[in-house]
Order: C-alpha cells, then sequence, then structure tokens
C-alpha cells in the first residue's frame, strides 16, 4: 500500500507558484528524498501533507487520508521535524516529549515506556533533565526526532534532518535515520539540499527545482542515465593507435582524449579496469595513472536542470525573497 | 471537539514556563509596586473627586491598579502566540491532532491562571503599603472579575496575535492599544472628572467594568453596581473569548 498519494498538487502565494503540479508516491517502508535547492518548494510540499498549509489544487493522501479533508487522521498518523527547531527551550527534554505524547492521547504507562525508549535510541536518557536551552544543535535535532517517534507515526518527514551540522553528528543522525527505517519499518520522507546525504539515505529521490520534479528513481538509476562511471588513463606511447582501440569496444560509451589522457565513459568502470591496462598493454601503450570516478546525484541534478545546485540556489535567492514578500504581505492582512 | 488532555497539557506548560521564570514574575510586579507606592503615597492624603466619604486614594487605587496588572498579564498571555511563532513550538502544537478549540482552550487556561496569580500577588503587595478589603467574601467575587477581565483581554491578545505576524507589533500594540486601555478605564480616577466625550469613550472599554466591579468587589464602591457590572463583564468575556479562537482557528488553517 502506498503511504503517500500526491496528485498534481500545487501551491501558490498570491502569484508565485511554490510548487507546481507534482505527483508521486511513497511506499509502506521506502525511505523518499526531495532533493533541490533552497526555495526550490521541498519545505512547502511537506507542509501541505503534514496539514500545515492547505493546497491551491491537487490531491495529496497520507496513510490514505485526505490532507484538507481528514487533517486529525493525517495529524495521527505522522511524525515531523521541522527544518528549525520546534522546540520549548524552557522546558527539559523529558518534558519537550510529555507535552508531545500528551497531546497525542497516549496514556501514562505507555508514555512513560515510549520516552524511555526514544530517549535511549538517540541517546539522550542522561540529558533528559535538563532545558532545552542548554542542549547543543545536535542534541535538539536527535531530541525532535525522538518526539517524532512517540507515537510511532506510520510515516515520519524530516525536513533537512541535518542542515547546519557538524560532520560527525551528520553521519549519527543518518545512522539513526537508516536505523529507523529499516527496523521499525518506519516510512520517511527528508528533504535535503545535500546531495551525498539523498545519496547515502535515500532508496528514492526526487529532484526538485522550481517547485516541479525534474526526475524521479533510485539514485544509482539516475546515476546510470548519464551513462556511467568515467575512467580517465593517463598513457604513454601510440596513442592514435589505442585510441581506436578502444572506441572499438562495445561497453565504451564515449571515448576522448585530452592530451596524454583518455576519459572513457562506461558503466561498471570498477570491473573494467583491468581489462582496460590489458588492452593499453597490448596495444603498446605504458599506462601511467587509473582514476575512476562515479557520477554523483550532483552531476545528476546538473544533468537535468543544467545548473549545479549551487547556481540555482543563487538564482533562486532573488525568488525567494520575493515569495517571502508575498507571504507575510498575505499574512498580515 | 474538546480534548480535555490537550487543555490540560497546554496549561501545564504555561505553568511550568512562568513559575520557571521567577525574575520575570518579579519584574512584572514592579510596574504596580511603582504605581501603589507613588500614586498612592503621594495623592494619599488628597479627597478622590466625586467619591463621597473620606476614602484614602490608595484604597480607591488598588483595584484599578489589579485590573491593570491584569490586563498587561492577560493581553500579553494572549500575544504569546507570537512568541511560539517566532521560536517554531506553535508548528509542534499545531500538528499535533486535537481541535483548535482545545488549543485555544488550553491557552486561554494557561493565561488565565497566571493572570490570576499575579492579581493576587499584586493584591498581596498592596497589603504591604496599608490596603485593607472590606470584606472577605469580596475576594471571591474579586476573583470572578479576575477572571472575566483576563479572559477579555486573552481573547483581545488572541485577535491581535492573528493579525500581527511579527514581534515588531508588540509594541505598537503597547503603546496604542493596552496604554490607552487602562487609561480609560478609570483605573486611577472616576470617569466622572473626565470630558464627557472621553467619558463616552470610556464605555467602550472593557476594562472601566472589570474595574468598577473589582472596586465594588474589594471596597464596596463602584459606579455602576456590581450585578450590572458583571452582566456586562461577562458578555464581553464570551465575545472576546469566542473572536480570539476564531481568529486564531482562521489565521492558522490557511
Amino acid at each position: 500500500m502506498d503511504d503517500i498519494k500526491v496528485e498534481r498538487l500545487t501551491k501558490k502565494f498570491d502569484e508565485i507558484t511554490a510548487v507546481d503540479h507534482i505527483s508521486f508516491t511513497v511506499g509502506s517502508g521506502e525511505l523518499f528524498g526531495l532533493l533541490g535547492p533552497n526555495g526550490a518548494g521541498k519545505t512547502t510540499t511537506l507542509n501541505m501533507l503534514s496539514t500545515l498549509l492547505r493546497p491551491t489544487s491537487g490531491l495529496a493522501e497520507v496513510s490514505g487520508f485526505d490532507v484538507t479533508r481528514n487533517r486529525d487522521e493525517v495529524r495521527r498518523s505522522i511524525g515531523i521535524v521541522f527544518q528549525e527547531p520546534a522546540l520549548d527551550s524552557q522546558l527539559t527534554g523529558r518534558e519537550n516529549l510529555e507535552f508531545h505524547s500528551m497531546m497525542y492521547g497516549m496514556g501514562r504507562e505507555e508514555r512513560r515506556k515510549k520516552i524511555a525508549e526514544v530517549l535511549a535510541l538517540v541517546e539522550l536518557t542522561e540529558k533528559a533533565g535538563v532545558q532545552v536551552q542548554n542542549y547543543s544543535g545536535g542534541m535538539k535535532r536527535r531530541l525532535e526526532i525522538a518526539r517524532g517517534l512517540i507515537h510511532r507515526p506510520r510515516v515520519l518527514f524530516l525536513d533537512e534532518p541535518t542542515l547546519g551540522l557538524d560532520a560527525q553528528t551528520r553521519r549519527h543522525i543518518w545512522d539513526y535515520i537508516r536505523k529507523l527505517n529499516r527496523e521499525q519499518g518506519v516510512t520517511i520522507i527528508l528533504t535535503t539540499h545535500y546531495m551525498e546525504e539523498a545519496d547515502y539515505l535515500c532508496g528514492r529521490v526526487a529532484i526538485m527545482d522550481h517547485g516541479g520534479f525534474a526526475a524521479i528513481d533510485t539514485p544509482e538509476k539516475l546515476k546510470e542515465l548519464l551513462g556511467g562511471d568515467v575512467v580517465s588513463l593517463e598513457v604513454d606511447g601510440d596513442l592514435g593507435a589505442l585510441e581506436a582501440e578502444f572506441r572499438s569496444l562495445d561497453w565504451v560509451k564515449k571515448a576522448k582524449l585530452h592530451e596524454e589522457t583518455f576519459s572513457l565513459t562506461m558503466e561498471r568502470g570498477d570491473r573494467r579496469i583491468p581489462e582496460l591496462v590489458s588492452v593499453a598493454q597490448r596495444a603498446g601503450v605504458t599506462v601511467n595513472s587509473v582514476n575512476l570516478r562515479r557520477p554523483s546525484l550532483e552531476d545528476v541534478f546538473l544533468h537535468f536542470t543544467g545548473k549545479t545546485i549551487r547556481e540555482s540556489e543563487a538564482s533562486q535567492a532573488e525568488r525567494n525573497r520575493a515569495m517571502m514578500m508575498a507571504h507575510r504581505q498575505r499574512r498580515g492582512r | 471537539m474538546i480534548n480535555l488532555t490537550a487543555v490540560y497539557v497546554l496549561w501545564l506548560r504555561e505553568m511550568k514556563r512562568y513559575f520557571r521564570a521567577k525574575s520575570r514574575i518579579l519584574g512584572s510586579l514592579a510596574i504596580p509596586f511603582f504605581f501603589l507606592a507613588f500614586l498612592g503615597l503621594g495623592f494619599n492624603r488628597m479627597a478622590v473627586p466625586g467619591v463621597a466619604g473620606s476614602l484614602n486614594y490608595i484604597r480607591y487605587l488598588v483595584p484599578g491598579i489589579v485590573g491593570m496588572s491584569l490586563l498587561f498579564q492577560s493581553v500579553f498571555a494572549g500575544l504569546s502566540v507570537l512568541w511560539d511563532r517566532e521560536f517554531g513550538f506553535l508548528k509542534e502544537i499545531m500538528v499535533a491532532p486535537v481541535s483548535r478549540v482545545s488549543i485555544v482552550l488550553g491557552r486561554i487556561a494557561g493565561g488565565m491562571t497566571t493572570a490570576l496569580v499575579q492579581g493576587l500577588l499584586v493584591l498581596a503587595v498592596s497589603f504591604l503599603v496599608g490596603f485593607r478589603i472590606a470584606s472577605v467574601p469580596g475576594i471571591l467575587l474579586a476573583l470572578l472579575f479576575m477572571v472575566l477581565v483576563s479572559t477579555s483581554f486573552i481573547g483581545l491578545g488572541l485577535i491581535f496575535a492573528s493579525r500581527i505576524k511579527d514581534m515588531q507589533g508588540y509594541s505598537i500594540i503597547m503603546n496604542f492599544v493596552v496604554f490607552p486601555l487602562f487609561f480609560l478605564s478609570g483605573a486611577l480616577y472616576p470617569l466622572g472628572n473626565l470630558p464627557s466625550w472621553l467619558r463616552v469613550l470610556s464605555y467602550f472599554d472593557p476594562l472601566t467594568y472589570g474595574v468598577d466591579g473589582l472596586r465594588g468587589a474589594l471596597i464596596n464602591i463602584s459606579a455602576r453596581g456590581l450585578a450590572l457590572n458583571l452582566l456586562i463583564m461577562g458578555a464581553i468575556s464570551a465575545l472576546m473569548v469566542f473572536l480570539g479562537a476564531w481568529s486564531f482557528e482562521r489565521s492558522e488553517s490557511s
């Protein structure tokens, strides 16, 4: 069964279309990523799925419940970790969890058990009695993830779960997210603008840009679309003859010679290196160095949008500002 | 529709935050104390114009200052939505599977309790500067007025919190809403001394009936009589709570 079903979902803020007719489904137990630059519409999408924003048009269902008509049922079946901390910093960690579990109608005994369990999961048991204002950024994030899990949601939304965290904490959080997904079977939808995060965590990724989806598939398939790995060989000897040899191999998709370096595109480059070296040796050419580069999601993003994610962010900064102003005016009315 | 656990847990949070910020409690007693001490002691020997018999100004002033504290505390309790929005906690509340009415009721219950505590603390302070109540049952009646005044102004705070979305609106509300409400209410002097056009304006100030009611309950002096004050204050309170809940619901479910 699909935990998320979205059809032509759209959100407009006055003139600006933040999310533009996106459609996708996420199956039960999937770890699905929305990847894109800031301002691509990821958070707006999440806010609609979590009932915080009403869609302008289109359909969205979470666990089979419509996000506009069955809001309470949707709210009951989801957990969410927002991009900016949403904790009461004057309460302790445990009190924040107590607040949450009571809002979700859990009984005393169940609360005690679940809170102890999630605190242990994110390794905050010892800090549970400390006011949140004394927590580090990583601890707050972990507490929020713990909180998102207390009421056993079917679906967990994580909005930029590792934004602004140091490399070590990020790794930690990644491990939690994986563990949750694999061991507890929670369906997870996360947004990120970190390519390596989407690559490391997500079973499937939607590449989002300017409110729409540019592509949607597994990270591997997306990368394969680019034609595979690039193997570079730096060589000495009869280059012309070797080039002809390489071109005659049917699994070499592209062969380029630049000065004394061949760049060859192929699938599973790691398994072809020995063969390439022996072909070179038979042609009487010395191989000085070999380099294998796998395409990253960054390359995929570039391929689909024609920009690197950084360029896209820069060009959207202006758009975002306009969107924020429009949003403020609307809310202030 | 109304989820009592949610109301309770929102109230509990408010209590924890209030009693944890001890310096803020002390700070919020400073203004009422200075008003009582300096205005009260300064004018104490003067006769209150428009009030028959010999009455110390302090006795006249205390119910007004209690009303003032309730006004300040309650408007800002209503506005605490802005605080929660600023620090992100509002989202945690809004995604919870509880009706929006429960959220509003929880906020009102919390704000009302802190306002009552505040009102009683001011009353306690006023005993230190020589205030005495007319009768013990009067305290109970005063508590009733405190509840009505605080819920009215929490409602008002919620209305503002739903309109203004940033903290800058705060000082504007303070200067152009809260202070005029205070001065027009007759907290400091009998309204009979005002020119008639200002007096008409004061009839539109909910606090006018609250202060008059408190004065009746605490020192047995009132311009309108208890029953009328109770009736008007009760109606205003119900209306404000309704409007506050309605605007909050509307603004947060876009």
